[in-house]
């Protein structure tokens, strides 16, 4: 059951989105994540729509996969469309006791949820088509320049892809830790919130006793292998951008002017 | 083979902090030679000392008293850590946690890469070091969907391709099923016959000392028996005594030499057993 966690699940694939170098992608999420706050009428939203759809269909990612994101955030999308509905101002359409819901209302809940939506499958589109390993040499790549004002960089993108690689070995070990409890009579499923946040104990307990010792290890298996920070490492795989790569980012800086020249016009 | 000793420890001891007040002594007074190319087995149940000295090979612990040499490094010598550390590589008992990167090749390329070496030659040395433990077909899996033998291989891979002079082994068999236990017990001894590569394998299951070339039993901290493996494990009641088990084929002549036969307690292996009794019963 806990095995079907999505969290940062990469699509192995050899698409133009797959092949992008990881720098690419992440400055092309972040243009996208801004020009989707940017956008602020039914042209812009089309726009987006297009480039995100096109992306997906060369991705080849399955659009089911990118609407099973979207499920864990549902609750947040559709409370956030309710407040937009009922409480934005304009031509009243409907009224009931309190509640009024106007033009402009319906007009921002839709755009608000479809915001949201696209934010976190576009954002889900970066870890389906990038290996984590990539994302997290990406980001030490781009942040880079943030060394010289003392940002551990280096030692933030090793923790990082740690924990991307201890997260299976963590949940294997939650499985066993839950069957074995289970054995001796624990109950995780049964009883409300707090009668179930209690029965958690005897799982975290032992899970952080051995993430510990798990942690202390890998210390030492790292310092035998020579580790000594980031200082005159290099690596094996270097990160090279292609003609793609350059046609992506002119893409993404067509798409933000795109938007902001259509907000800036009102439209 | 080389008739050089790469490690040299000299009156070794070391001691942990357990209580406030209480020190307990893990080696005392470990003084030992292995050379260049061999294959030396430490044979010892828990407590004996056998993890605390395999630390001391690679500057992981430093010693109390004594010396490490390693190939005639001063293990104390700060400035010289990661040359030592580069000549001895290390593979420890659980492979979940000595592997640091999701993809096997990416982890075998994590030595390397700390070593500042060129991407290219890198990349050289990850094909040939899957390749030596034979696993480069997978070099593009993901190290939590190996089975346990499998993953063993790659963190010998990882330490492998460091071209180190020596590979220490601290029971690197005890958390794996039999057939796993085969293959790296087998992956070992390839690269210590085909590379020259001197192994130092710590480990409690007497089996798999039975092919090294020589064999350190410990207790207590102490080295109480160095020697073949067949000359050590003649000595079966010394042996029993240390709380250690001696081969099945040595236990099945000794057991008969009390029965009043005379057999040689040195045919360790299945082979030369058999021949043995066929000797005295045809």
């Amino acid at each position: 059951m806990l095995k079907d966690i999505t969290l940062g699940q990469y699509f192995p694939g050899n698409t133009l989105l797959h092949r992008l170098d990881p720098r690419t992608k992440l400055v092309l999420t972040l243009v996208y994540i801004v020009a989707l706050f940017v956008a602020k009428n039914y042209i812009s939203y089309a726009v987006m729509l297009a480039f995100l759809i096109t992306s997906v269909l060369v991705s080849k990612v399955k659009p089911r996969a990118l609407f099973k994101g979207l499920k864990p955030i549902m609750v947040i999308i559709i409370i956030t469309a309710i407040l937009n509905l009922f409480y934005t101002d304009g031509n009243v359409l409907v009224r009931f006791w309190v509640f009024k819901i106007t033009d402009a209302g319906i007009k921002s809940a839709v755009f608000m949820a479809l915001r949201i939506a696209m934010l976190i499958m576009g954002t889900f589109l970066l870890t389906y088509t990038t290996s984590p390993i990539d994302l997290t040499d990406g980001l030490e790549k781009l942040l880079g320049p943030l060394k010289k004002i003392k940002i551990p960089v280096h030692e933030l993108a090793m923790m990082m892809s740690i924990a991307l690689r201890f997260i299976p070995t963590l949940i294997e070990e939650t499985d066993k830790i839950m069957s074995a409890q289970k054995a001796r009579g624990a109950d995780f499923e049964t009883g409300n919130i707090f009668e179930r946040a209690r029965a958690m104990l005897p799982l975290l307990v032992p899970l952080f006793v051995s993430a510990f010792r798990r942690a202390d290890e890998l210390a030492v298996a790292m310092e035998s292998r020579c580790y000594h920070g980031g200082e005159g490492r290099t690596k094996m795989k270097q990160l090279k951008m292609k003609r793609g790569d350059y046609v992506g980012l002119t893409t993404g800086a067509l798409l933000l002017t795109c938007v902001i020249t259509l907000a800036s016009f009102g439209l | 083979m080389k008739d050089k000793d790469i490690i040299v420890t000299e009156n070794l001891r070391y001691s942990y902090v357990s209580d406030v007040s209480k020190r307990e002594l893990a080696l005392d007074g470990i003084s030992l030679n292995i050379k260049e190319g061999s294959f030396v087995a430490v044979l010892g149940h828990n407590g004996s000392g056998k993890s605390t000295l395999a630390k001391h090979l690679n500057a992981i612990l430093l010693p109390e008293g004594g010396k490490v040499y390693v190939a005639g490094m001063d293990s104390s010598d700060e400035k010289l850590v990661l040359e030592i550390r580069r000549q001895v590589g290390m593979v420890f008992q659980n492979p979940d946690n000595q592997l640091v990167a999701n993809v096997v090749e990416e982890d075998v390329a994590f030595g390397p890469e700390n070593l500042g070496i060129e991407p290219s030659e890198i990349r050289r040395r990850v094909d040939e070091a899957l390749k030596l433990v034979g696993m480069y077909e997978f070099r593009n899996h993901a190290p939590h969907l190996l089975s346990g033998g499998q993953k063993q291989r790659v963190a010998i891979a990882g330490i492998i391709a460091m071209r180190p002079r020596c590979i220490v082994l601290d029971e690197p068999t005890a958390m794996l099923d039999p057939v796993g236990r085969a293959e790296v017990i087998k992956t070992i001894h390839d690269l210590n016959r085909n590379q020259g590569i001197t192994v130092v394998l710590i480990t409690h299951h007497m089996a798999e000392t039975v092919d090294a070339d020589r064999l350190i039993i410990m207790q207590d901290g102490k080295i109480v028996a160095d020697g073949k493996p067949s000359e050590v494990f003649s000595r079966v009641e010394e042996i029993k005594s240390y709380g250690l088990d001696v081969p099945d084929t040595t236990e099945l002549i000794y057991e008969l030499n009390k029965e009043g036969f005379n057999l040689p307690l040195e045919a360790l292996s299945v082979e030369e057993c058999a021949q043995a009794i066929y000797a005295v019963f045809s």
